[in-house]
């Protein structure tokens, strides 16, 4: 059984078209990620599978029910935290907590044990109006009350957005645990590292999905040869690389730039005397394998 | 440093009653640099920022941006700077061209000044047909792109930069940054904070924010062998950890 099964699903605001035809499935126990830039249709997507929009054409189903025609199933057993911070600001940690316990039927006793990990971090600020907590901690806390009545589902919508290394990190060891008590995740992000944290992805753009699979697969489905190279003048070789005649795509990535030769017309030699004319001599270069960011782009140029 | 000095920040404080939000901060930015301003969530960022920008009031300490003091010059400050923050304030219902008009009016800018700057920034945006289009049928990214020259367009010695590119696709972000570089290589200093720690290796010099205090400043180079890491990512999740 799929926990998420979509079918050639689409939705259009006015002109704009949000979903293009899109299909997919999620498996029990997936940690699965949509990867993309705003504007991508990730939000929309989740807002249908969460039953809070009707899509316009095609079908979707969660947890074996009918976003349309099931929509009181699907509310009441997924756990969904939405992009905006939507707690209570005016309730502390604690009666935000035990708010959605109740809305829920349940308790923060009887379903402890899957936030334990996390509310640990909240323990010392329980007191606290979760208006006065930082990013870091809104995000934890609206974790915490997406799970607290153990979904079967959780539905996270760019959990991380806006959020520092240090925070991001953490977040992503928590969802790693709740994959580790079997919980099935749906997480959309506009981080591309953290595809690799995933087991399995969509990369998503203009409401089309790219391409969809296990991140080391989409790596090797995509593979070109790519070198990185870098130099005391960046700008300069950035500018040179793009006029040089052989070369396909070049990026910067961090402190090097990724770039490929067109096809069958690699020549390394060629290239470093056209940049050692230009007048880049201090260079340093090695081959790479692409990451995934480097392969979103490559689809994007298709 | 021997270039001169954009920013020059000695002991710099802010308190909140009894929260020290900006504690006892000293550095200096030159002319020309890409300085990437780094730090945790609530690490005392933003309000170093308004500080530089003249929005708000040091607690102690000195400083001068652009030559002004930050105490006593806070309008001369602000004309002297551009600032564009990711909630960037375009105007949706304005065309493109009228945006930078209305920007380089406030500014003070000649209107044969503005005409020259617009019609340079599209022919360099690749915009020129967009010209007369309102500025919400544009994507994101073109926007942004728009934002930063139009924060640039009273050619200020400094340009603050608030996660700039956030949400934008790949290919944007990488537009974007090509513009830093050209607009630091003409001169301009850039100051730009970040989430994306791949953008933090395009800074000249990097500063780490910690609890208010500046944790960590160097190169991005240097920074990783200090704190023996491969990654901006990871000296980053480091110094923050402490």
């Amino acid at each position: 059984m799929s926990i998420v099964k979509v079918n050639n699903l689409s939705k259009s605001y006015g002109k704009t078209e949000a979903l293009k035809d899109i299909s997919f499935e999620v498996k029990p126990g997936e940690l699965f990620g949509f990867i993309g830039p705003d504007g991508a249709g990730k939000t929309t997507l989740l807002r249908i599978l969460t039953s809070l929009i009707i899509p316009d054409k095609g079908t979707a189903e969660v947890l074996g029910y009918d976003v349309v025609k099931d929509y009181r199933k699907i509310r009441s057993s997924v756990g969904y935290m939405p992009g905006r911070f939507s707690l209570y600001q005016d309730l502390s940690v604690e009666e935000n907590l035990k708010f959605f316990a109740t809305i829920f039927g349940t308790t923060l006793e009887e379903n402890y044990n899957l936030i334990k990990n996390i509310y640990i971090y909240l323990e010392p600020f329980k007191k606290r109006k979760a208006g006065k907590l930082s990013g870091g901690m809104k995000q934890k806390l609206a974790l915490c009350c997406a799970l607290i009545h153990k979904p079967d589902l959780l539905i996270l919508d760019e959990p991380t957005t806006g959020v520092d290394p240090v925070s991001r990190d953490e977040f992503w060891e928590m969802l790693g645990g709740l994959k580790a008590e079997g919980i099935t995740t749906v997480v959309s992000t506009p981080y591309m590292d953290e595809a690799k944290l995933c087991d399995r992805v969509a990369l998503i753009q203009k409401g089309n999905i790219l391409d969809i699979d296990k991140p080391s697969e989409l790596i090797k489905r995509n593979y070109r040869k790519m070198y990185a190279i870098k130099s005391d003048n960046m700008y300069g070789l950035i500018k040179s690389l793009n006029e040089f005649e052989n070369i396909d795509s070049v990026n910067i990535f961090g402190e090097y730039i990724h770039f490929t030769f067109n096809e069958g017309d690699e020549n390394m030699d060629a290239l470093k005397k056209y940049l050692s004319e230009k007048g880049i001599t201090e260079i340093e270069y090695k081959e790479i394998k692409p990451d995934i960011e480097d392969i979103f782009i490559e689809l994007m140029r298709k | 440093m021997n270039m001169e000095k954009i920013i020059d920040a000695e002991n710099l404080t802010k308190k909140f009653g009894n929260f020290i939000a900006v504690n006892d901060v000293t550095f200096q930015v030159g002319q020309g640099e890409i300085f990437g301003f780094l730090g945790a969530n609530g690490a005392g960022k933003t309000t170093a920022i308004k500080m530089l920008c003249g929005l708000l009031t040091p607690t102690g300490g000195k400083a001068t941006v652009a030559g002004f003091d930050v105490f006593k010059e806070t309008e001369k400050i602000k004309n002297n700077i551009g600032y564009m923050s990711q909630r960037f304030s375009l105007y949706e219902d304005l065309t493109v061209a009228e945006n930078l008009e209305f920007y380089g009016g406030v500014y003070g800018l000649r209107k044969n000044i503005i005409k020259d700057k617009t019609d340079y920034f599209l022919k360099l945006l690749n915009m020129e047909e967009e010209r007369n289009k309102l500025l919400k049928s544009l994507p994101l990214g073109w926007k942004q792109k728009l934002a930063f020259l139009t924060a640039i367009i009273h050619e200020p010695k400094i340009v603050f930069l608030d996660e700039p590119t956030g949400g934008v696709d790949p290919v944007m972000r990488r537009q974007f940054w090509t513009l830093i570089y050209k607009a630091a290589e003409e001169g301009t200093t850039v100051f730009v904070t970040t989430h994306y720690m791949d953008e933090a290796e395009y800074c000249g010099r990097i500063s780490m924010m910690v609890d208010g205090k500046i944790a960590a400043l160097d190169t991005p180079t240097k920074l990783k062998e200090k704190f023996n890491a491969s990654t901006m990512h990871e000296v980053f999740v480091k110094i923050a950890r402490g």
